[in-house]
């Protein structure tokens, strides 16, 4: 690939005191692709999506983004540079409204001088507009995110992060604490992210939600890396055994049958309005349906 | 629920109009104060008629009482909504004062720039509160009750090494004529209040004049302050600020909001509301006295929680802490008109505070519900 990637960390190290919380990890990211970071709790990546995105400093290593080295002192630096971090927590404060969070740290203004004020009407029409694209129908977008859905709210947060320019979206395990159609909202949009050419780095600990819509996996393991590899070069199964080690097969069987059920859901019958977007979306329900068959093929 | 998401999204506008007007009133945090206030007046009107509280004297005589608590509570229903309290606000008042008091009238500095001096300190101590709750991550409930009695100590100490008294006075005459003093005392609209007694909307004392000389500053101060208050909140970007950092703290740094300005911010007001009041009060007493102010924290953080704000934070108005001032200020000239004793004034302040409470939860359930 000779582009330039969005994002290149080389050989990023990140010591708190004496504790060896990232050692040597090489990271890179393209336009248009999904990296999917894995690992268990505790493998260090919580420490590189934060470091990423500008909360904590690298130790050792070089960063840089489309081609630039960068240092950023503040998550706000790293927006600046277009990285968009969805945290698991999804900032969002569910009091206030979709609008209001929406713009959070970013309203916009008219006015000037001490007269400077929040647009109200143009935040609340980009807010329905925004949400409309993705397929959610926020009817008053003056409600409180906390009327919200578990889905749509990660999907309003990936919107905020795009609309605010983000060229590589970072996602906090968005699919962990939602039911199969949520996640499977949730990963369709992410895919709708790639169609859009952004650089997605998608953090996980579910194989079954990660290898539908990633191109390539990193897998973290204390701290290190165990390698990066293409979607093309390793099978899902391959994934999963360097990952738990293939201790928790049985949980991974009934797992799959779950998975199984949401992708008849997802290929039924969708209809969208971007031609990328249904291009990426068909490709995400033929890969999933391809899954899947493979495993009811050869069941461990 | 995509499916379905996409199917409705035509329609959306259509079913955004049937929101009912009583539903959408239903979610304001002013809810529970507009209906007290309705209810205090109605109460007062049936038990109070003919006792003089609803003359043109006893209105403003409300207004007064409720602008002295209400100016506290308005910054410190910002302050609650941004997710801290400030226990200070009492003290201040007391110190303020004699910052004002002492150079005036011991050391003949002119009242004015004491009085600038006054909202310097306010302004240190607001930005010392703010500092010491964001870097310890203490709970601010913690650190502004160590700051009303080392701020009270500190007036009370300092005031008696300085003048020997915990009362300083005689600032009445210095007052004239300073240009910076005549913002914070007398009346206004005189010539109104005049008029109104000539046509006999008002009564006339004896020798014609009105019986209200006008519209006390402090009543136009607690207006002016409310309505900037209410902008900011609602229409700008630092009461977008306010309410994210209140609701979540560590949500509103990782998009980028200066949490620790806001919250600095936020304690630098309450001060300068404090001491707002104290000069209002020194100016119209013409003395200064080390007790002032004491109480008024809990009294401020009642008047906001009945306005709407919740005890947690990222939620809340000014307009309902100015009518929750509103409140205070009718019950307790209402009591003093009917004639029942004062001891039950606090009664009814602890019953409001709890009433209030539930209620504000119950809101904040309602409003973070599904519908």
């Amino acid at each position: 690939m000779a582009e330039t990637p969005l994002i290149d960390v080389q050989h990023m190290s990140k010591f708190f005191g004496s504790v060896v919380a990232l050692k040597d990890i090489t990271v890179t990211v393209n336009a248009g692709q999904v990296l999917c970071l894995l690992g268990d709790n505790g493998a260090g990546k919580s420490t590189l999506i934060k470091t990423l995105a500008g909360v904590h400093k690298p130790s050792e290593g070089t960063f840089t983004v489309e081609g630039q080295e960068v240092s950023f002192d503040s998550p706000r630096d790293a927006l600046d540079h277009g990285i968009g971090t969805v945290y698991q927590d999804l900032a969002m404060v569910p009091l206030m409204s979709v609008t209001r969070n929406f713009f959070m740290g970013r309203e916009p203004t008219k006015g000037r001088g001490l007269l400077q004020r929040m647009d109200i009407d143009a935040a609340n029409r980009i807010a329905k507009e925004e949400m409309a694209k993705i397929g959610i129908d926020v009817r008053d977008p003056t409600q409180a995110v906390g009327t919200l859905s578990g889905g749509e709210r990660q999907c309003v947060a990936i919107a905020r992060a795009v609309y605010f320019g983000a060229k590589v979206l970072i996602l906090d395990e968005p699919t962990s604490a939602l039911g199969v159609k949520q996640a499977s909202m949730v990963l369709r949009y992410i895919a709708q992210a790639r169609a859009r050419n952004l650089g997605v780095i998608f953090i996980t600990h579910n194989v079954h939600h990660a290898y539908p819509v990633a191109d390539k996996f990193t897998l973290l393991n204390r701290g290190r890396s165990l390698g990066t590899f293409m979607k093309d070069e390793v099978s899902r199964e391959k994934v999963l055994e360097m990952m738990a080690g293939g201790k928790e097969l049985d949980e991974l069987s009934s797992e799959l049958e779950e998975f199984a059920r949401a992708d008849t859901s997802v290929a039924s019958g969708q209809s969208s309005t971007l031609e990328a977007t249904a291009a990426a979306e068909t490709a995400l329900a033929e890969s999933l349906k391809h899954e899947s068959e493979k495993v009811h093929k050869n069941p461990d | 629920m995509a499916e379905q998401a996409l199917a409705k999204t035509a329609g959306a506008d259509e079913r955004l109009l049937k929101t009912p007007l009583i539903r959408r009133f239903m979610n304001r945090p002013e809810l529970g104060a507009v209906a007290g206030v309705i209810l205090v007046f109605l109460f007062f009107a049936v038990f109070a008629a003919g006792s003089g509280m609803f003359s043109a004297r006893g209105i403003v005589g409300v207004l007064e009482v409720s602008a002295q608590l209400g100016i506290l509570a308005i910054a410190v229903s910002l302050l609650m909504i941004g997710g801290e309290f400030d226990l200070s606000v009492g003290s201040m008042i007391g110190a303020a004062g004699v910052i004002i008091a002492i150079p005036a009238s011991q050391w003949g500095w002119p009242i004015g720039f004491c009085i600038i001096l006054a909202f310097a300190v306010a302004a240190g101590v607001g930005y010392l509160n703010g500092l010491i709750v964001f870097r310890t991550e203490l709970p601010s409930f913690i650190v502004t009750l160590a700051g009303l009695f080392m701020l009270r100590g500190l007036t009370i100490g300092f005031t008696r090494l300085l003048t020997g008294r915990t009362q300083v006075s005689g600032l009445r005459d210095l007052a004239e004529g300073d240009w910076i003093a005549a913002l914070f005392s007398g009346d206004v609209l005189s010539g109104f209040f005049a008029w109104m007694a000539e046509v006999g909307i008002i009564a006339q004392r004896a020798d014609g004049a009105p019986s209200v000389a006008g519209l006390p500053i402090i009543v136009v101060w607690f207006l002016f302050i409310g309505a900037i208050a209410t902008w900011v909140l609602l229409r700008t970007s630092f009461g977008n600020w306010i309410f994210a950092v209140g609701g979540d703290k560590v949500a509103a740094r990782n998009v980028g909001v200066p949490v620790l300005r806001v919250k600095v911010i936020l304690f630098i007001c309450t001060a300068a509301a404090a001491t707002l009041v104290a000069t209002i009060q020194v100016l119209d007493a013409g003395s200064a006295d080390t007790n002032r102010g004491v109480l008024k924290e809990f009294e401020a953080i009642i008047a906001a929680v009945i306005g709407g704000c919740l005890l947690t934070g990222g939620y809340g108005s000014a307009i309902g802490a100015m009518l929750g001032a509103l409140i205070f200020g009718a019950v307790q000239q209402g009591i003093f008109f009917t004639g029942v004793n004062t001891d039950w004034f606090k009664v009814f302040l602890g019953g409001m505070l709890l009433i209030a409470v539930l209620f504000n939860s119950y809101i904040r359930k309602k409003v973070t519900e599904s519908r």
